[in-house]
């Protein structure tokens, strides 16, 4: 295929921000010293490293977190995309806007904001014990960097799911009532594996940016979350082990890879249907 | 066709500026790399109006990912403000050039104290900037019991409402030194035993933090912390609840000086910052914003009496008897990663 001039600029965009790095990352991690490129000494060690039970718990610990906090978006943006989607599509725009600009703001500053909400002299708990109950300790834990983690990342459940549901056409829903369907049964024939796509897709957004997290994790969990993205940072950050490091961040794509690969098996067997993105 | 060339080159464009947006300054231009909040501010812009010049001026906030930015990253930096241990190892590993000493002339202020300690023995490579010692900050409101010792830390009673520093030197060496060891210790055993406290302390723990420690005090959001000395000194400013003190078992006494990388652009620019910060009332001021201690002689003189006598920032001869000062772990270092690996990560 005889690809477009236009293309070029693209092409030489993918080059040098994604491929080389990549590239650089792999070499990285399949290296042990840091000696001169011409004596470069090729070994598996990085990853042997990673088999110990230690690391394991650290991405076990990251898996966990991420599939609760893709469970919980899930959970709370269907309903909230199926609401907008039946709403006039001047009213739609309206609250789809409100899920959208919080995104406006920097992803730090909005986590930041929530160490002002839940600290222990923070506007939650002062409610909280306006209303006679003791104060709650509702930062640094597990609730805290799920919390922060659905509410990053809530959008990317409700918008794929949103953009399929508007998608679907009325009569479908209408005919199915013509022939006899009552609610439940148009929603579970009809409507929900029309939006698979959009649920496949917003599983993936959620679940790749949740397992890599290390902001979050910092911020909320108070320096006592060691996440897989917290393991990797720190290698690279403060123990300067950039060879252990990239080890790390290619067994984490490998890990992020298959579970796209298993949602989407998932999805072809179901409707032939591609996803959104 | 011809709208095809159009796109095109209004992409090469953007690639183009964007490329080019950076480096179209002709002012020389001075790197500096320091800790976050451990300068005012004002004293750059004057350095700038002085000698007509731009400081680039970035933070960071352990010693150790200062380390690691200057020893692998591909940015240049010409001064940089690292601690006794890490000067230690980045002359071991060649990393700093050494100072010219003629053109920092304002170096005879310095206190005799703080000059050809044995991280850098004539001090070819570092002028002290700031010193200090780490211990206890407490809320009186919050605490009732005395405060002396570092178990207080691993008292069952302020479960919750403790912070911890998120920096593995510090945080390990308390531990070793709540057990009677040194903090500078390269026995398997003693660190293995730090670590079981440390784990053991960690359900107590609210948060192991950085500078995010000075609000969380000063909004009373926890009772008690491991902190800086010059951070103390800030804090009980803002809240005079606050109280600072060095456990009867002993602490870690620091120099924060400042050294030139090996791969600075500007040396002599460098040392001319260097000799800008120590002239007497420049460092006078800058120590009165930060709350750190100055090994300036000159500068202290200049300083408010309360300061001075602020057992906080200048303790007495006696409190800091049992002091002991970070040396470079060398090989030991892994060790220590790996410890505080296992601590950041039990659950």
């Amino acid at each position: 295929m005889k690809m477009k001039w236009t293309s070029y600029p693209y092409l030489l965009w993918i080059i040098i921000f994604i491929l080389v790095p990549l590239v650089l990352v792999l070499l990285y991690a399949i290296t042990a010293t840091e000696e001169h490129i011409s004596n470069l000494e090729f070994t598996l060690d990085n990853f042997n490293r990673f088999l110990d039970p230690k690391y394991f718990d650290v991405l076990w610990v990251s898996v966990k977190l991420a599939l609760q906090s893709t469970v919980m978006t899930l959970i709370l943006g269907y309903p909230i995309a199926i609401l907008i989607a039946k709403e006039k599509p001047s009213k739609r725009n309206i609250l789809i806007s409100l899920f959208i600009i919080p995104m406006w703001m920097n992803f730090l500053l909005r986590t930041y904001a929530w160490l002002t909400l839940l600290g222990k002299n923070g506007i939650i708990n002062f409610i909280i014990s306006q209303l006679g109950f003791g104060p709650l300790d509702l930062l640094y834990n597990d609730g805290a960097v799920l919390l922060g983690m659905v509410y990053n990342f809530l959008p990317f459940m409700i918008l794929p799911i949103y953009s399929v549901l508007v998608k679907i056409d009325n009569s479908l829903m209408e005919s199915a009532e013509d022939l006899g369907a009552n609610k439940f049964q148009v929603f579970t024939k009809i409507t929900l594996p029309l939006s698979i796509p959009g649920i496949i897709t917003g599983i993936t957004m959620v679940f790749m940016p949740a397992v890599s997290t290390f902001v979050i994790s910092r911020l909320l969990g108070g320096g006592q979350y060691m996440l897989i993205g917290n393991l990797v940072e720190q290698q690279f950050l403060w123990v300067g082990d950039w060879h252990f490091g990239s080890a790390i961040s290619i067994i984490m794509m490998i890990f992020i890879l298959l579970t796209m690969a298993i949602t989407a098996k998932f999805d072809t067997q179901k409707k032939g249907s591609r996803g959104l993105w | 066709m011809k709208s095809n060339m159009k796109t095109l080159l209004l992409m090469s464009l953007v690639f183009i500026i964007g490329f080019s947006i950076t480096g179209c300054n002709d002012k020389p231009t001075l790197n500096v790399y320091n800790w976050g909040d451990y300068i005012d501010t004002d004293l750059i812009t004057e350095f700038e109006d002085e000698f007509g010049v731009s400081v680039n001026y970035d933070k960071f906030a352990t010693n150790e990912d200062m380390y690691v930015s200057i020893a692998k990253g591909g940015t240049s930096y010409d001064v940089a403000f690292p601690s006794d241990y890490m000067i230690e190892r980045m002359i071991e590993e060649d990393l700093l050039v050494k100072i010219n000493k003629d053109n920092i002339p304002n170096m005879k202020y310095i206190d005799n104290k703080f000059l050809n300690l044995s991280f850098d023995p004539n001090n070819d490579y570092s002028v002290p900037y700031m010193w200090g010692t780490f211990g206890i900050i407490y809320n009186k409101a919050m605490v009732d019991d005395a405060v002396d010792s570092w178990d207080i830390l691993w008292d069952q009673k302020y479960k919750g409402q403790i912070l911890m520093l998120d920096s593995q030197r510090d945080s390990i060496g308390v531990a070793l030194k709540k057990l009677g060891y040194s903090m500078n210790t390269e026995n398997i055993d003693e660190l293995q035993e730090a670590k079981e406290e440390l784990v053991k302390q960690k359900p107590l723990v609210y948060a192991y933090v950085g500078d995010e420690v000075k609000e969380l005090m000063v909004g009373e959001e926890a009772a008690l912390a491991v902190v800086w000395s010059g951070d103390a000194v800030t804090m009980i400013n803002e809240n005079k609840n606050l109280e600072y003190v060095i456990p009867k078992e002993g602490t870690n006494i620091w120099f924060d000086n400042m050294v030139i990388p090996k791969n600075a652009k500007n040396k002599e620019l460098a040392e001319e910052f260097i000799n800008f910060l120590n002239r007497p009332e420049i460092a006078a001021r800058n120590t009165e914003y930060i709350g750190y201690s100055t090994p300036n002689t000159a500068a202290k003189e200049l300083l408010p009496k309360e300061v001075i006598n602020d057992k906080v920032a200048y303790p007495s001869d006696e409190e800091l008897e049992n002091t002991e000062v970070f040396l470079d772990l060398k090989d030991m270092l892994k060790v220590y990663d790996e410890l505080w690996l296992e601590i950041k990560s039990h659950r």
